[in-house]
């Protein structure tokens, strides 16, 4: 197992007017991964960067990040951060604010072109930044985290306010950086997204971590349904061979806890046991449905 | 440390919002300073706000012997006002634009950050001290020889005194701005206090000091009281004095004004310091 590159125990904030943000949070993050940062609006997942980042001071429990404490100048020369919208200065350019962070982070200018060509802004970097839309200043967000080049990068929502094309790009990019020795942190609404790059997903809600581990591992079972006649006779040859509790009727059609692998013995079964067949479908859960799941009726805002 | 204050430098050269408020302090320093008084004298003087004032009084004060005395008298007030602008202006915006953030997450400690970007504003406002006194001297250069006066330049040390003097006073201001801008976590709040103690509850205070004893103990210790006390050392008119500025006066002997305001820098630093660490930053 890879060694772990966030880890907490017990971190918890609760802020001067009682309200605990993040609740005994224990989160490993292993160098090398793309682990995904899920929850509702609220459940605590910036404040927890935050407080990975420094910038929030924690209430209780431990940290490390890189091994050291959250704010250690020498963990946050290896990482690369963008929380929640990236913050610039609006009268100078794209490019003079990348020279102001290279400058706090000790690094040379002759970095910040590469950077800028990197998010697609090298020809907008003379511009002031009061004059970006959104999806420019999410994207100069990106290229400020990736000057230092990071062992590890934080990202929160980093498809705010891009257009489609933007989110495929930053999807590609976020997979593309997550390939390497890389470790990415990414908080997200986008569930489909996170499915699609992040090896590894914690679910946070209310402050709590409410389930955590590989997307396969959350997405758990497949599923198969099946639409046969007679039901009651279908149900009884399908419980025969896949043992009981495995079989639920759902509004007249069968659901059946079963690997979609299995449907040639399912249909076979079926056809032997005398049962007219019209509908066998493999039924594959999204991280939305687990999420959703997980967290009831809150994460329903949550897009796909 | 290096790294934050020349990110810092970055910042305040290219800021619109700097060069206009220094633009304004130079402005200022030139029409009080030297155009007023000088058409003050061609129209034969006596009027006005320098009323008794004699034209030869009004000639004497904008010529170059009497640089920094004339340069000085509106740092305590006017331009302290502006100094503190500044400073809660570069403190400020960091928690309005939510850059704090971004700059943390870069690396250097919250102290380092602080320690460049106090150091940023008082070399910044050790440019404006510079740029107003070669100004002045300049007009003060261009006066004498238009009026055939000697030109008789202040020696080294007086100049040397006055520059540092006028740094120490616009220095405190700017790091009061910079406190009140750290410790209320915004811009605005920390120019409208800043103004209203600077312009107001100063004045106010002083105006009741002769009522009330403590009151005049406390006007011993304010910034303002002390700035104006220490550029009244170096031969500014007090407000008391016919022709005298605004804030110029001699509650505090010089020497006493240099320590109390080098306690206030110290005292501000640490304060603005304390707070940086102890927020949690959004």
């Amino acid at each position: 197992m890879s060694a772990p590159v966030v880890e907490t125990f017990g971190l918890t904030k609760r802020y001067s007017s009682g309200l605990v943000a993040v609740d005994s949070l224990d989160l490993t993050v292993r160098r090398g991964e793309v682990y995904g940062f899920l929850g509702p609006n609220g459940a605590g997942k910036t404040t927890t960067l935050r407080m990975l980042l420094g910038l929030v001071h924690l209430t209780s429990g431990t940290a490390t990040l890189l091994g050291r404490a959250p704010g250690d100048p020498e963990s946050l020369a290896r990482v690369g951060a963008m929380v929640e919208e990236p913050a610039f200065y609006p009268y100078l350019s794209g490019r003079d604010n990348l020279r102001v962070v290279a400058r706090f982070a000790g690094l040379p200018d002759r970095g910040i072109d590469a950077a800028l060509e990197t998010v697609d802004l090298l020809d907008r970097g003379g511009d002031r930044v009061r004059t970006y839309s959104q999806g420019m200043r999410q994207r100069l967000g990106l290229a400020a985290a990736l000057l230092k080049d990071p062992d590890l990068l934080i990202l929160d929502e980093p498809t705010n306010g891009l257009d489609p094309a933007g989110m495929a790009d930053m999807r590609s990019l976020i997979r593309r950086l997550g390939s390497d020795e890389r470790t990415v942190l990414l908080s997200s609404h986008m569930l489909g997204e996170v499915q699609q790059v992040s090896d590894r997903v914690g679910v946070i809600s209310h402050g709590v971590l409410i389930a955590e581990g590989s997307v396969d591992e959350l997405l758990g079972q497949g599923s198969v349904l099946v639409r046969a006649e007679p039901l009651a006779q279908a149900r009884e040859s399908l419980t025969r061979l896949l043992g009981n509790g495995r079989v639920e009727v759902v509004d007249g059609t069968l659901r059946l806890a079963s690997d979609p692998a299995d449907v040639p013995r399912i249909i076979r079964e079926l056809v032997f046991a005398g049962v007219a067949v019209s509908e066998v479908r493999p039924m594959e859960r999204t991280l939305e449905d687990v999420f959703l799941e997980l967290t009831g009726e809150e994460g329903r805002n949550y897009a796909r | 440390m290096r790294g934050s204050y020349r990110a810092e430098w970055l910042k305040l050269v290219k800021w619109p919002a700097m060069w206009i408020l220094g633009a304004v302090l130079l402005a200022l320093s030139q029409v009080f300073g030297y155009l007023i008084p000088y058409v003050g004298y061609r129209s034969g003087g006596g009027s006005g706000f320098a009323a008794g004032q004699t034209a030869a009084r009004l000639l004497a004060d904008v010529l170059p012997d009497r640089l920094v005395p004339t340069t000085l008298s509106g740092f305590p007030m006017f331009a302290g006002a502006i100094a503190l602008t500044m400073g809660a202006l570069v403190a400020g915006s960091e928690y309005g634009w939510a850059t704090l953030k971004t700059i943390l997450t870069q690396g250097p400690s919250r102290l380092v950050v602080h320690a460049g970007k106090l150091l940023a504003i008082v070399t910044s406002i050790l440019v404006l001290v510079l740029a107003v006194f070669a100004v002045n001297a300049f007009w003060s250069w261009v006066i004498a020889a238009t009026e055939g006066q000697s030109v008789d330049w202040p020696t080294m040390l007086e100049l040397s005194r006055g520059i540092g003097a006028g740094w120490l006073v616009l220095g405190v201001w700017s790091l009061f701005g910079a406190a009140l801008g750290t410790l209320l976590r915004s811009t605005s709040l920390a120019v409208g206090l800043g103004l209203v103690w600077a312009l107001a509850i100063e004045n106010l205070v002083r105006g009741f000091a002769g009522l009330l004893g403590f009151l005049d103990v406390l006007q011993r210790g304010l910034p303002g009281t002390n700035a104006g006390s220490l550029v009244a050392a170096l031969g500014a008119a007090t407000m008391d004095q016919t022709g005298g500025t605004p804030g110029v006066t001699t509650v505090v002997s010089g020497p006493q004004a240099v320590v109390v305001l080098i306690a206030y820098v110290v005292v501000l630093v640490v304060i603005a310091g304390f707070a940086l660490r102890r927020q949690d930053v959004k």
